[in-house]
């Protein structure tokens, strides 16, 4: 079997664990995956690629984005899958590159789901795959159902992150109030559902 | 003479109108081809060349001669020219434009002295006022004392009739060469392996890059020619994301491209040619150090996308300055711009993501110029939990946009008690609704 890369551990990164293992490639899915990615777009710097089919109606706003992050995103629009994800693997094998975002449109199979991780590998670049529900890969290091939730107060943006699949840690959920304009965010409720045992053997 | 006149003396004229662009386009081309007579040939006027043949003519004979075998040569082009040739650049100049031939040295007075007086490159208005005057012929000026000449007529005419005496130096002022990013390679025997021409390429690039370092210059279009022994001719282009003269990183790009190629019986020819080039100056290398190194690669990353996508497909988003949300914003190839930072946010809060109007159906509860309570949008149903708003934005009157046709909109952030957070509008300048009619209502955007 490959070696691992060396990267610090998903929960010793940072001690919310929001953030995502670095060189690896991660799936998000639900009905707030683009704002989970722009999200993870502030906390990486770098160039940030955004890889879009071209008939995907939705653009980024470049007025709406967050902070820093207009500036350094290039949009992509690919013609077909496959080109979509020959940009995916190009842009993570970039070392220059800080976060990649792709939006297939197609289930993400195990071949390419195996060969983006690769690339991520050879390159030591994040990726992000936006997809609809049930739409991964099992070569993805971490899935997210990423969801809005309605606010109780009208200054307050609830969001709802859920670990569903982690290869190297436990599952977990995060209720968190994020105004999507800078990095940061505040922690709605720290107490998530914990699957025992909490910390699995490395 | 204008063209009804002509039209006039000769009703069959056949006309065509002047393509001023590619005449000079074909005049600097002649002065290329003119370099076989002389080092210095410069362009004369719209439609004539200057050649400094000093030291020239006893190569090909003598001045008679030379210029027999110029008028040789542009015949059997196809090319109808006068030519002068004259101790002077003015002399020559008058001369070949009346009648032509060639001066002895010695003889410049007693040569341009029957040559009217326009033909010393003054103004139309000096020339008609000295034929006025009476003086319509070069050697009537000839003897006349310069001083009262230059107070009657200005200093121009003095200086042009000196220069064409040869008391008042001129010399020939030949334009710089334009540099030419091209080199070539012959091979002895036909190759047809990749690996062979990939190395017959890093030799042809060293080369290339060398004379773009030398001119200051970095590639942006480069184009491989392949030539085939059964004289097909097979093309590799590769775009580059930025002004690039490095043959390791252009040699990367053109291993796709050469993979293509049909090597047929065999390949015997490279021609590779910097079609698009721009100033690139010398640049530090050495402490600029990670920044710069990570620069380089996102500019490959670019080049390798764009030349398979296509250059205009790798975007970059530029803040515009309009507050139509569709066009806050410019598309630009990434390519061929710089990134811009945004503006500071003002004013009410955007969407994070913007997609074309998409009407929802099945608006309940709505008070007349408020968000419905319910609705459905790609087939969901959402319940209005809070609305912001309105916030009314006009379009642009002298920017006639088909899809604000309908006028103001009013738009409003709408939280959902199913969670997303959506931008809704509706446009109340169309008639029919205030009149009892339901509103349309269209979802633009979502938040975070």
């Amino acid at each position: 079997m490959r070696p691992l890369p060396a990267s610090p551990p998903l929960a010793e990164a940072d001690p919310l664990s929001l953030s995502l293992c670095p060189a690896r490639v991660h799936e998000a899915e639900g009905r707030a995956r683009r704002g989970f990615a722009l999200f993870q777009a502030t906390r990486h710097d770098g160039p940030l690629v955004w890889i879009l089919p071209r008939h995907a109606p939705q653009t980024p706003l470049l007025r709406g984005l967050p902070e820093g992050v207009g500036a350094r995103l290039y949009l992509v629009r690919t013609q077909s899958e496959t080109d979509l994800l020959w940009t995916a693997e190009e842009a993570l094998r970039c070392p220059a590159v800080g976060l990649v975002v792709a939006e297939p449109g197609d289930p993400l199979s195990l071949t390419a789901g195996r060969r983006l991780q690769l690339a991520a590998e050879a390159g030591k670049t994040t990726g992000l795959m936006l997809l609809q529900s049930g739409q991964g890969s099992n070569a993805a290091e971490t899935r997210w159902a990423c969801e809005q939730l309605p606010s109780p107060a009208p200054d307050s943006t609830l969001q709802q992150w859920e670990l569903i699949k982690n290869k190297k840690g436990t599952l977990k959920l995060w209720t968190v109030d994020w105004h999507g304009e800078t990095s940061a965010f505040h922690m709605v409720s720290a107490a998530g559902e914990r699957h025992e045992p909490a910390e699995t053997p490395r | 003479m204008a063209l009804a006149d002509a039209r006039a003396i000769c009703p069959d004229l056949a006309t065509r109108p002047a393509d001023l662009a590619r005449e000079a386009a074909a005049l600097s081309g002649l002065r290329r081809w003119a370099g076989r007579y002389a080092p210095l040939v410069a362009r004369d006027g719209a439609d004539g060349l200057i050649a400094d043949i000093t030291g020239v003519p006893h190569l090909f004979g003598g001045e008679v001669t030379l210029r027999a075998d110029l008028h040789d040569r542009l015949e059997r082009t196809g090319l109808a020219a006068q030519s002068a040739i004259a101790g002077t650049r003015g002399a020559a100049h008058a001369l070949a434009r009346h009648g032509g031939g060639v001066l002895p040295e010695g003889a410049l007075a007693e040569g341009l002295g029957p040559l009217p007086v326009s033909a010393l490159r003054i103004d139309h208005d000096t020339a008609a006022t000295l034929s006025r005057v009476g003086l319509t012929r070069i050697a009537d000026l000839v003897h006349l004392p310069r001083a009262p000449l230059a107070k009657r007529f200005g200093p121009a005419l003095v200086m042009r009739l000196d220069q064409a005496l040869g008391t008042r130096p001129e010399p020939v002022d030949a334009e710089r060469e334009a540099p030419h990013f091209g080199v070539r390679m012959t091979l002895p025997e036909p190759i047809g392996l990749q690996e062979d021409v990939m190395a017959g390429l890093a030799r042809l690039l060293e080369r290339l890059c060398a004379q773009l370092t030398h001119h200051q210059h970095g590639a942006r279009r480069v184009l491989l020619e392949l030539r085939r022994v059964d004289r097909e001719t097979a093309h590799v282009r590769v775009g580059l994301a930025r002004p690039m003269r490095d043959p390791a990183r252009i040699a990367a790009l053109f291993e796709k491209g050469v993979a293509e190629v049909e090597a047929g019986f065999g390949i015997d020819a490279l021609r590779l040619c910097a079609e698009v080039t721009e100033k690139l100056p010398p640049e530090q290398l050495g402490p600029g150090g990670p920044k710069l190194r990570s620069e380089d690669a996102l500019a490959d990353l670019v080049s390798r996308l764009g030349n398979r996508l296509g250059f205009d497909t790798v975007q970059r988003l530029l803040p515009a300055d309009s507050t139509i949300p569709e066009r806050s914003f410019l598309i630009a190839p990434a390519a061929y711009s710089a990134a811009e930072e945004a503006p500071p946010r003002r004013g009410p809060p955007r969407p994070q993501i913007l997609f074309p109007p998409e009407l929802v159906s099945g608006a309940r509860g709505a008070q007349p110029g408020h968000p419905p309570a319910q609705f459905r949008w790609r087939n969901m149903r959402f319940s209005t939990l809070r609305a912001t708003g309105p916030e009314r934005i006009a379009p642009e009157w002298w920017f006639d946009d088909p899809a604000w046709r309908a006028g103001i909109r009013d738009y409003w952030r709408i939280e959902t008690r199913e969670g997303p957070r959506l931008w809704l509008f509706h446009t109340p300048q169309v008639a029919g609704w205030d009149a009892g009619g339901a509103q349309d209502w269209f979802v633009q955007g979502e938040f975070a």
